[in-house]
Formats: structure tokens, C-alpha cells, sequence
């Protein structure tokens, strides 16, 4: 048996975050369990990116902050290697009167809240992305300090310096099942039994699967994601293009390879994370449809991956109701990987009782019982 | 010719050395060295170099090379241009 101040269930960008915030506010006597490798889940399958531009104040203000930390964090925790951080900006463009008007009002918003993102018309988007197709085009918002960040290596750059401040990382280790007996946690693993009066549930789509061991429901389901990658060529796409009419993102990597991915309405919720010929297939029409050259790269490889979807859209972050101690973090609905720089401080602060950066009441799990939910629709 | 001028995986120049270093730091299996290290992501998708890898990662973990598992092979089994694939048929 192993004994913890805090047992964080997930390895991915969400858990080792937090276990170094936890660890960095001076409570190291935590434990990561990942079933896997770390990044094996959502994070390792991911687009990439971050941006400031949602739809929504908690989405935008997460964002901001969350971006700003990411800025600095090579240097905070002195991580050897380059994040391969792009800021080439997020383009976001609009095929119709529609989504000019729901962009527009994106951007008022995301104005008042200090983040600098402009409307463009076609012509200066001519000079943001060449390689853009301008037909039928009304213009598009964008931002130029969004851009592009190594999942695998911010990951690492947490987990690393999580370790060097004492945190214990336990890979290869599944959580079969979760015994609650007084304040304790009992976490039953294929590596023996882990116990602590605090777990943080951080699995990503496995999260509500978490809390049913503890019975209770959580709001959050899997939906496959479904992506792929390119040769690396010379550097000819500056921001990320990112079209909510075709669900559809894009963007070049400092690397040079082209990372697409689709989503898809009709996507049944399972945990399938299978690759399917037809997504290769629509991709590759409406890639080469908004970005005729990319006709010429070669696709090398395809994946998908499951976002965790909450009911909005936005993440949950809150103990489970009448449960002390046992808290979670998911419901991160394709973006757990550019927030998570804050995220885990929001939770660490949690934690510790310490004041919280952002108010916390749009986090919890309350909202969904309103009846006007507040829905993030900017999302792939 | 020493580690570090030993190329294993030469679609991402990842030598020998960096392959050892990636092992002594942890790294227990090749899915891990692929995401840290991008071994066996480019054009040739590990046809030259996951064999090779495989057996240095048996050797330096004390393991055996039967029970070292490959990264998931993932498609296309050859690259192709998106220009082809969006000329495909439509129907399922």
C-alpha cells in the first residue's frame, strides 16, 4: 500500500499539471497514476494548438491566462528542450453572412477582455495566408499570438519538474476500482493498492468512468476525434485556419509537417478510437478545397483520439457533490491541452484552500442544473 | 562509429546515442521514444528504423526482443498525396 497526500488519476497534460502546481505551492507528497505512458490519451492525439478566440467569457478568460503561463514555461521549470511554440495566430474564417456575425460578436467579446483579436477582409488575409483559397470568402478573425505548442514536451516539462519537487509518476498503472472508507481513498491498480484523503480525477474520456466507481454520474462522455499528419515541407502556412462552417483546422508545425483534423456531427458517442478511410477521404477534399497547393503533400499517417465532452462544452472543475476530497478535472471538450497550464493552478488552489486566480462558480457542476446553459459553439 | 554519429531512424536523424539517452531517462516502451523523440514518424513511417530500435531497446532494458511491442501501425501503409485521396470515391 501506497500512501499519498493527494492521488492525481491521469497522466496526460491536465494531471501532471496539476501535480506540479500542487507540488510548486509546496504539497509534493502526490502521486500520478497513468495507465499507459504519459500523453497516451487525449493529449498525445491532439491538434496542437492553442488560441484565445471561444465564444464564451470562461473559454476566453482560461484561455488568456493559460497561454500567458505556457509563454513562460520553459523557463519557469528550466526544461532542457524547445516547446516548439509557433505563434503564427489562429485564422478563423467566415463563408457566410452568419458567421461573420457570430465571429464579430466573438471578437467584441474577447476585446472587452483584453485579447487583441481583429476582423479581416480577404485582401489582408491574401497576406496572411497565401496558400488560402479566398473562394467565396466573407473574411475571417484573427489573433497572432495564438499559435502552435508540443503537447508530448509541455507534458514532459511538467511532469519532469513535478518529479524533481518530490511528485512520484506511476505509469502502467490502471485504476480497477476506488473504496472510500472515511476520509480515505483506496485506489485498487494492477500495481497494488495507492491511498490518499484527496483524489483528483483527470482521466480525460475515462473520467465519468472514474466516478462511477464512487457512484456517481458525471456529464461527460467520449467523442472520437479523428486527425492526420503530413510530410514536413518548406514553411508556407503561417497561422492555424480553423473553419466552423466545415468543422475543419489545419495548421503547419515548426516542423513542417501539416496537422489536420475533422470533427464530425454525426460521430457516435463510444470509445472507438479507430481510423476511418471516409474521414481520409473528406479530409483530404476539404483540405485541399480551402488550401488547393496542399494537394501536392503526402499524408503519412492518421489517428484519432477522444475529446471529453461536458454539456457547454467548457470544462468541469468541482469536488463531486456530497464528496469531500474527491475532486475532478475533465469535461475539457477538445481543449484539456491549451488550458492546462492554469488549469492546474486553478486546482491546485483548490486544493490547498488558496485564493483562486478566476471565480470558480463557472466551472462547477451547478450550472447544468439552470435551464439557460451557456454553450461554447466555437468548436471543431 | 560511435553513438552519436550512428543514425537509427533516418527520416527524423535520431541516433544511437539519443535512442540509448531516451532509455536510461525512463522510456519503457517505443511509443514512448516515438512521441519524445519522433522515432519512426516520418515519410518511411518505422519500416527502417523500428527494427533496429527494437532490439537496442531490448538490449539496454535487460528485456528480450520478443517482448519489446511495436508503436500501432497506423494508415496510410504508404504515403499519398492529399490531392489523390480527395479524388477518391464518395460513397462508403
Amino acid at each position: 500500500m501506497i500512501k499519498k497526500e493527494v492521488i492525481i488519476i491521469g497522466g496526460g497534460i491536465t494531471g501532471c499539471s496539476i501535480a506540479y502546481h500542487l507540488a510548486k505551492m509546496g504539497l509534493s507528497n502526490v502521486a500520478v497514476l497513468e495507465k499507459q505512458y504519459l500523453t497516451s490519451g487525449a493529449t498525445g492525439r491532439c491538434g496542437a494548438g492553442f488560441r484565445h478566440q471561444w465564444g464564451t467569457e470562461s473559454n476566453c478568460l482560461m484561455a488568456k491566462y493559460a497561454i500567458a503561463k505556457l509563454m513562460n514555461l520553459k523557463e519557469e521549470v528550466d526544461f532542457p528542450r524547445d516547446l516548439e511554440i509557433k505563434l503564427g495566430g489562429y485564422l478563423i474564417v467566415a463563408f457566410s453572412p452568419e458567421m461573420e456575425t457570430q465571429l464579430k460578436k466573438n471578437i467584441a467579446l474577447q476585446n472587452r477582455l483584453d485579447i487583441g483579436t481583429r476582423w479581416v477582409t480577404p485582401d489582408e488575409i491574401k497576406g496572411i495566408a497565401p496558400l488560402l483559397s479566398r473562394d467565396g470568402l466573407y473574411g475571417g478573425a484573427f489573433y497572432e499570438r495564438d499559435g502552435h505548442a508540443n503537447p508530448f514536451l509541455v507534458t514532459e516539462a511538467y511532469a519532469r519538474a513535478a518529479q524533481r519537487m518530490g511528485v512520484e509518476i506511476f505509469t502502467y498503472t490502471e485504476v480497477h476500482d476506488i473504496k472510500i472508507e472515511g476520509g480515505t481513498k483506496t485506489l485498487l491498480t494492477n500495481r497494488g493498492e495507492f491511498a490518499s484523503p484527496v483524489v483528483i480525477d483527470a482521466a480525460g474520456a475515462e473520467s465519468a468512468r472514474m466516478a462511477q466507481m464512487v457512484g456517481v454520474s458525471l456529464p461527460i462522455y467520449p467523442y472520437r476525434h479523428q486527425i492526420l499528419v503530413t510530410e514536413p515541407v518548406e514553411p508556407a502556412l503561417g497561422p492555424m485556419v480553423l473553419s466552423f462552417e466545415n468543422h475543419l483546422y489545419c495548421q503547419q508545425t515548426p516542423h513542417g509537417s501539416f496537422i489536420m483534423g475533422l470533427g464530425d456531427p454525426n460521430e457516435p458517442v463510444s470509445f472507438n478510437i479507430s481510423s476511418s478511410r471516409q474521414f481520409l477521404h473528406e479530409m483530404a477534399q476539404k483540405a485541399t478545397k480551402l488550401l488547393p497547393a496542399l494537394g501536392q503533400v503526402h499524408v503519412v499517417r492518421q489517428w484519432a483520439g477522444l475529446y471529453d465532452m461536458s454539456p457547454d462544452s467548457q470544462p468541469i472543475l468541482d469536488h463531486l457533490p456530497g464528496m469531500e476530497g474527491f475532486y475532478v478535472a475533465a469535461g475539457f471538450s477538445g481543449h484539456g491541452f491549451m488550458i492546462a497550464p492554469l488549469t492546474g493552478e486553478l486546482v491546485a488552489q483548490e486544493i490547498l484552500g488558496t485564493p483562486s486566480t478566476l471565480p470558480m462558480e463557472m466551472f462547477r457542476l451547478e450550472r447544468f442544473a439552470k435551464e439557460n446553459i451557456v454553450m461554447e459553439t466555437s468548436v471543431v | 562509429m560511435d553513438d552519436d554519429n550512428t543514425i537509427i531512424c533516418r527520416c527524423e536523424d535520431i541516433t544511437l546515442a539519443k535512442l540509448k539517452e531516451s532509455i536510461a531517462a525512463g522510456a519503457k516502451t517505443l511509443e514512448e521514444i516515438k512521441r519524445l523523440h519522433r522515432l519512426s514518424m516520418g515519410p518511411c513511417q518505422g519500416r527502417t528504423c523500428l527494427s533496429m530500435a527494437k532490439r537496442i531497446l531490448a538490449e539496454q532494458s535487460k528485456s528480450e526482443v520478443g517482448r519489446v511491442s511495436l508503436p500501432t501501425c497506423r494508415p496510410p501503409l504508404v504515403p499519398l498525396k492529399l490531392g489523390v485521396l480527395a479524388e477518391g470515391e464518395d460513397k462508403p
